[in-house]
């Protein structure tokens, strides 16, 4: 009843390609950025900001380019954690060496840098598949991470091995309240999705989804193959730079080599897995998920057990459950949340009728 | 650095290759006779140890906490084939990759919840020091317990070839790996193999994670171990039990000669990469791995 499309007719081709044909789509995306830029920054304290939001949207992004490669592509990666990394140390030597460098274009950069190690990881892809490929993608997360650490270059010879990030000036602009890390984190975050909602809907993601449907066949119908693997692997890097950049200036301050851990690429796995591999919406539920999950269950906990159970106990259940959740999103629901909320959409499209 | 220890860098290179075949060799187990990628191996390597060492800290002796291990790790083999394994057959592989990535974070949480996150010794009775004879006659120092594990395995493998090539059972595991459909067709209970598969595949878990507590401590690092039976997996091929052998002699060998060789001049620490670039130059140029089965895609 609510979301009913009667009515609206779509006259051009302009109107009938966009990205929200519905004006119920429209009008709450409209009112989901004005929320997310204007009211959030006045309304939420530093500690949502900081330990909520600005994570969830950076993760979002790493997830993003994650889905890309993996649920998009079809190339199954482990390596997103370390392209992270390269993202990370990328944006921090250029802000290093470079005077007077803007952080922006430090940001692009940093991705762009990030794009080149992941296109030379990604090269293997052209002649292994599947399973083989992930470990191709391991051998990236290893020798990045070894890489990072054993090049003091890197870290500019710090002693401690870890590197202290830049505070991010934009026009002369100090952004260091959380309110304003939050700004620069949710710009990028929104201007990047929509590139990658329009790629995803485009000649680009359609040749992506042929590679991942059978990329023999798509080699055969023309599609080249060369180009559209490494682009896959190339943009979803950037992605996964720009996000470990995000990470280390505006979310932690301080970063080293072995804080992006094959565990962490894991997590980036989990997200997209239960997320909704393929989607874009995905990306942003699957990231919330895996970053609120801990927090609830340590809440539960205390609520029910007091302060008599342990952290590692509550870490391995927590381990326990994640595991656990997985195999249940792919026994039961392989598409994930986003695809739980598409079929509330469509029931809301009949709503109060049951069909 | 002379011939010698040249020598003593290989031998001891080759000996915890053969580690890493036995961890490699339940993957092979599984992927042959289901098609599906046991990414949990390490976490069944992890809990087999840390479960017989928890038994026979509460007090039980070798003799029985050896087979209640072996219950354990049988009933966990059958429960994962029961509820993961099952409700997915026949679909993409890595969705059952995936899964079993799943079924790890099971694995480790439970092992973490039930008997803590201690570093724990494993005492097989067997000092690892280097053996006494081969010390005093050539001059090479080997450890006892590297030598005995190598032993374990040749013994393993044995065992494990007669099964598969002279009993019944082993010629229906073997039918089951060659083709499904056609094993269901002539009357292979399926299911029934399947189980027991995965139970093997935990016992022979639980030999690799006993050799490997007993040689580096029981300690979660163990499941990092599984990262490494991936490039052995790679060069020997999924589906082959001697190419695993050798695939694991081989990168036991050169992962010690590289780092002891090439180490000093980057500063060290190839370990952890090494392999895993070996893999992929093998990848490169032939796929399949040593002995694996020519891969055909068929569009």
């Amino acid at each position: 009843m609510i979301y009913r499309e009667s009515g609206q007719f779509r006259t051009t081709y302009n109107q009938d390609t966009q990205i929200f044909p519905l004006r119920q789509d429209r009008f709450a995306m409209i009112a989901l950025l004005a929320v997310g830029l204007v009211v959030i920054p006045l309304v939420a304290s530093d500690y949502w900001l900081k330990a909520l939001l600005i994570p969830w949207l950076i993760f979002s992004l790493v997830a993003l380019g994650q889905n890309i490669l993996t649920g998009y592509a079809g190339q199954l990666s482990l390596g997103s954690a370390g392209f992270m990394a390269v993202g990370a140390f990328a944006c921090y030597n250029f802000m290093l060496r470079i005077d007077g460098m803007p952080f922006l274009v430090a940001l692009v950069l940093s991705g762009i840098s990030a794009a080149v190690v992941g296109m030379a990881f990604g090269l293997p892809s052209l002649r292994i598949r599947g399973l083989y490929l992930a470990v191709a993608t391991l051998a990236a997360q290893f020798f990045i991470v070894w890489a990072l650490d054993k090049f003091g270059w890197f870290k500019n010879f710090d002693p401690s091995g870890v590197i202290t990030a830049q505070p991010m000036i934009i026009l002369g602009n100090v952004f260091d309240t959380a309110q304003e890390k939050y700004l620069i984190v949710a710009v990028v975050v929104g201007v990047l999705a929509l590139l990658a909602k329009n790629m995803a809907r485009g000649s680009t993601g359609r040749a992506w989804m042929a590679v991942r449907d059978m990329d023999v066949a798509a080699e055969v119908m023309g599609l080249p193959l060369v180009r559209t693997k490494l682009l896959a692997f190339a943009i979803s890097s950037f992605y996964c730079g720009v996000g470990g950049a995000l990470f280390a200036f505006a979310y932690l301050g301080t970063v080293e080599p072995s804080a992006f851990t094959i565990d962490l690429s894991f997590r980036i796995l989990f997200m997209i897995i239960i997320g909704g591999i393929g989607t874009i919406l995905g990306s942003f539920l699957g990231a919330a998920f895996i970053l609120l999950l801990p927090i609830l269950l340590s809440v539960v906990f205390h609520l029910i057990f007091g302060n008599a159970i342990s952290a590692s106990v509550i870490s391995s259940v927590e381990l326990i459950i994640f595991g656990v959740l997985i195999i249940a999103f792919l026994i039961y629901e392989p598409h994930g949340m986003a695809r739980m909320w598409q079929i509330v959409k469509e029931k809301l499209r009949l709503w109060p009728f049951p069909h | 650095m002379g011939f010698q220890f040249f020598l003593e860098v290989l031998v001891t290179g080759l000996l915890s290759g053969v580690m890493y075949s036995l961890v490699a060799l339940g993957f092979v187990l599984i992927y042959k006779a289901s098609g599906v990628f046991n990414f949990a191996q390490g976490a069944m390597v992890f809990f087999a140890a840390l479960t017989f060492v928890g038994i026979m800290e509460l007090g039980a002796p070798f003799w029985l906490a050896l087979p209640l291990t072996i219950g354990v790790m049988v009933l966990l083999g059958m429960a994962t084939e029961r509820f993961v394994l099952r409700p997915l057959v026949n679909q993409h592989e890595i969705t059952l990759l995936m899964a079993t990535i799943g079924l790890t974070f099971v694995i480790e949480g439970t092992a973490q919840l039930v008997w803590g996150v201690e570093v724990r010794r494993l005492d097989l009775g067997i000092k690892d020091v280097p053996l006494k004879w081969l010390a005093d006659n050539t001059g090479m120092f080997i450890s006892q317990i590297d030598i005995f594990a190598a032993v374990v395995a040749a013994i393993l493998v044995s065992i494990l070839s007669l099964v598969f090539s002279r009993t019944k059972v082993g010629r229906a595991l073997r039918a089951v790996a060659d083709d499904h459909a056609a094993a269901l067709s002539i009357g292979i209970p399926l299911k029934r193999i399947w189980a027991l598969v995965w139970a093997i595949a935990g016992v022979v878990a639980l030999v690799a994670g006993m050799l490997w507590g007993a040689r580096s401590g029981v300690q979660f690092a163990l499941v990092f171990v599984a990262l490494k039976a991936l490039p052995v997996l790679i060069i020997g091929g999924f589906t082959s039990v001697p190419g695993v052998i050798v695939a694991g002699l081989i990168v036991g060998a050169t992962e010690k000669l590289a780092e002891v060789y090439i180490g000093p001049m980057v500063g060290g620490g190839i370990e952890s990469w090494f392999p895993y670039v070996l893999a992929i130059l093998f990848l490169l140029v032939r796929p399949e791995g040593l002995f694996g089965e020519k891969i055909i895609r068929r569009v």
